[in-house]
């Protein structure tokens, strides 16, 4: 028997989609039920009141969740978000209910032994509710009580050999897609990267000691499944600098219709035969390909690897061998100054243990942001703020074409005095010798 | 119910403790098939909608079932989960960047039998559990935030229109007849924990109202400094105001510069602004994050304003099922939806989705804003 009615939540059971409505409903059932005789640390019912006053929102329109308050763990600034809900009286179970992130591992594998283990500590620990996963990547464990926390994270660390993700002014939980681990695009191992710099930078995640939120994603290929480049304070985007590896008896199965082009992408709809000048060449965006006498034909130092053609003939195009990536700086979402997407900062570096020079390149820009970086002010914003030529000279990275989509529109160029002759200093009469006043 | 320790000690709590460990390392996860042919893979297909297979250099195939599902998942769904994945998959599963599972396995024949069980499995509501698809020229899986579930700032809630949204989207989860892939994302507010500036389609809760001022708790529970440099637009400044016999420290809010980005209220939680007919949905759409032929793309603002018709919707669910078939009727292939609307024109998407334009879809919002405008006599009738 339910505790609260749920008239409004119900409506949301039907229909072929999985209903997180009905989900809820079991897990509060199965902890009504506790077949396994759980000691819940947490309101058995939680789960009841989260349907209860979940169904009030739906109901007035408006959340009934409050700001968080400072809670966590001993020693660090991250990794717990401090929940409250604003009617403790009528939904008791879920007065305290706040948020742990867990630091999720690359690639989002799994084995059911290692998820099991994560379900009983937080059933018995928690509410039993979580996001695989959060926004950002990490396991999210939805609501327990301030005295569990400890508790919580001494059993992830000691029993699970798990941490917790980031939250605050820290370096988030860094993720990554799924990279050469399962895909042909990838050009570099996104997860061991991910991973190698996750571990280096523990403090960073930890310990708020930054301006704002700062985020790494990693994605293998241009494609950017990750979404690093709308997304990541620091976006790592695998790339290639030599020729894309073409199998001609490949080519001319896609032209045959014996492979089906984009992998199969496109098999709900008749779009006629395989057109490789309007499927593929003729869509290249600077029109670096061209298909002649039954062989095609690249021009790769004009190519900007977009993936399209590699994407649309998998089985005959490679990426290159001579292989990197090149990293993009400042995207986050519109709040508050409008979204930015991330800017070309380094076009080209190999990826190569232990990662000595991209390393580099994060550190620079960590002390010029946390020296200059106001409060709640994301990279992106300092860079529009002080200018990309200074995160340039910060990180000592020689300006090139590559940086700019074009030139810039006005001349209204902040000379330095140490670049033009003579410096500024000059002798106003001097010059009045010559010009009158 | 009693308290059961950890072996965590209260009074000491420095003693064996265990600190930055970070995550589990990937490759202890990987099922053998993958662990194997890291970076030697040749290349992969989709056989059918939600399930594919990649070929590695050695011959190794290893087939993967994709199965959509709610992000908010109890411990129970999780465990089910599990029996799956030691049922066919050896103990092996992982979870998409978009909230869905992939059960891996490496025969063909072990393929049909996992897809037979997962789509016979169903909540006692009747929707599926585990449905397969979320590949190719189709819609994936929604990524998107907490909603009124557990989030203090949202406009809308989350999990509630994304149900109502794959509901009413669940055929071309299921299919390939789109032009190209289309990602649904949803941010419950402009904070945009989901990063929904760069989808397809993008369903962004959003206020209307100016925050309420609760004078006569705000000096006691905000720092009014960071209140006032919190707001982008500085439309708040320092008062005192009367309550009662007493002169109180507190803020003034200029109502007309208020963009309604809620950002006051997350430095200071006496100024809410959630309101059940200020709050609702914005629609976006023809952003995207592969740089595959055209560039990044934001999305763009094409529905200013559509009420929280909870719990399911029908509004916003009618409005992206109206862009979906637009755009499946009128883009070419590979195009997604920005470039779709940017080759037809946007005078002809609001034509061909039968959506109206106002004037809160031309931007006004600092310098940016006239790079939006037409400056051009190019445009269309």
């Amino acid at each position: 028997m339910a505790k609260h009615a749920t008239p409004l939540l119900d409506q949301l059971e039907s229909g072929p989609w999985p209903s997180f409505v009905s989900d809820l409903k079991q897990e509060a059932e199965n902890r009504a039920k506790n077949e396994k005789n759980i000691e819940f640390q947490v309101a058995q019912d939680c789960v009841e009141d989260i349907l209860g006053i979940l169904e009030l929102s739906f109901k007035h329109g408006r959340t009934h969740w409050k700001h968080g308050g400072i809670v966590g763990v001993f020693g660090y600034g991250g990794g717990v978000i401090g929940r409250y809900c604003d009617q403790p009286e009528k939904f008791p179970g879920v007065a305290h209910f706040h948020t742990m992130r867990i630091a999720q591992p690359g690639g989002k594998y799994y084995t059911s032994d290692y998820l099991r283990k994560i379900c009983d500590l937080w059933e018995r620990r928690g509410s039993g509710v979580t996001n695989m996963h959060g926004s950002t990547g990490d396991i999210i464990f939805l609501g327990t009580s301030t005295p569990q926390l400890e508790e919580i994270f001494f059993e992830l660390t000691h029993n699970l050999n798990q941490d917790l993700g980031g939250s605050g002014s820290n370096l988030r939980t860094p993720s990554d897609c799924i990279g050469s681990s399962r895909c042909e695009y990838s050009c570099y191992d996104t997860q061991a990267l991910c991973y190698t710099l996750t571990r280096d930078y523990q403090d960073e995640l930890h310990r708020p000691a930054f301006p704002y939120k700062f985020k790494f994603k990693f994605d293998g290929c241009p494609n950017c499944c990750v979404a690093s480049i709308a997304r990541a304070d620091m976006s790592f985007v695998g790339t290639w600098k030599d020729d894309i590896r073409i199998d001609q008896e490949a080519v001319a199965g896609y032209v045959g219709g014996e492979f089906a082009p984009n992998g199969g992408a496109h098999s709900g709809r008749d779009w006629g035969k395989f057109d490789m000048e309007k499927e593929v060449t003729g869509l290249c965006p600077t029109k670096c390909m061209k298909y002649e006498n039954g062989k095609l034909y690249i021009n790769n130092r004009e190519c900007t690897r977009c993936m399209h053609c590699i994407n649309v003939m998998p089985r005959a195009l490679r990426i290159g061998d001579d292989r990197g990536l090149s990293i993009l700086v400042g995207a986050k979402a519109p709040i508050l100054d409008g979204a930015q997407m991330g800017s070309l900062l380094v076009p080209f570096v190999k990826v190569e243990e232990p990662y000595d020079e991209i390393k580099e390149v994060i550190e620079a820009i960590w002390d010029w942001w946390m020296e200059e970086g106001k409060n709640r002010e994301r990279l992106g914003e300092l860079i529009k703020r002080q200018g990309f030529q200074k995160m340039l000279e910060v990180t000592n990275i020689k300006p090139m074409p590559q940086h700019v989509q074009e030139p810039r529109h006005n001349p209204y160029i902040f000379w330095k005095e140490d670049e033009v002759d003579g410096g500024w200093d000059r002798d106003i009469n001097e010059f009045r010798k010559h010009h009158a006043r | 119910m009693a308290f059961i320790s950890s072996g965590y000690n209260p009074d000491k709590p420095m003693e064996n403790r265990i600190t930055d460990i970070g995550p589990r390392k990937y490759d202890e996860f990987y099922p053998p098939v993958i662990a194997k042919n890291n970076g030697k893979w040749l290349y992969h297909e989709i056989i059918k909608p939600g399930v594919l297979v990649h070929v590695a250099e050695s011959g190794d195939e290893c087939y993967t079932v994709r199965v959509g599902g709610a992000r908010l998942m109890s411990v129970s769904h999780i465990r089910e989960i599990c029996e799956i994945a030691d049922k066919h998959c050896g103990g092996h599963l992982r979870f998409t960047t978009r909230n869905n599972i992939e059960f891996m396995v490496d025969d063909k024949a072990k393929v049909e039998p996992l897809i037979k069980d997962l789509e016979s499995r169903k909540f006692d509501g009747g929707s599926f559990k585990f449905p397969v698809g979320g590949t190719g020229a189709g819609v994936t899986n929604i990524v998107h935030t907490q909603g009124w579930l557990h989030c203090h700032t949202p406009a809308t809630d989350a999990s509630g229109p994304v149900k109502a949204t794959m509901d009413v989207l669940f055929d071309d989860f299921k299919d390939h007849r789109l032009p190209a892939q289309l990602r649904v994302s949803l941010a419950c507010c402009l904070n945009m924990c989901g990063a929904v500036h760069c989808s397809d389609i993008a369903i962004l809760g959003y206020h209307r109202k100016p925050p309420m001022i609760d004078h006569e708790y705000l000096d006691k529970m905000c720092e009014i400094p960071l209140a006032i440099a919190a707001c982008p637009t500085a439309a708040i400044k320092p008062t005192k105001v009367k309550v009662g016999d007493k002169e109180l420290k507190s803020v003034a809010v200029n109502n007309e510069r208020c963009m309604f980005c809620g950002n006051c209220y997350t430095m200071c939680p006496s100024l809410p602004l959630a309101d059940t007919e200020g709050d609702g949905i914005v629609i976006m759409v023809g952003g995207k994050v592969s740089n595959r032929i055209s560039t990044p793309k934001f999305s763009k603002v094409v529905v200013a304003f559509l009420p929280n018709d909870a719990p399911r919707w029908p509004q916003t669910t009618s409005v992206i099922k109206k862009i979906v078939e637009a755009y499946a009727a009128g883009a070419n292939k590979y195009e997604r939806v920005g470039d779709w609307a940017e080759r037809i024109s946007w005078e002809r998407f609001f034509e061909k989705c039968e959506l109206e334009f106002t004037h809160h879809l031309i931007d006004d919002f600092r310098d940016p804003a006239y790079y939006t405008w037409r400056q051009t006599t190019q445009f269309k009738f």
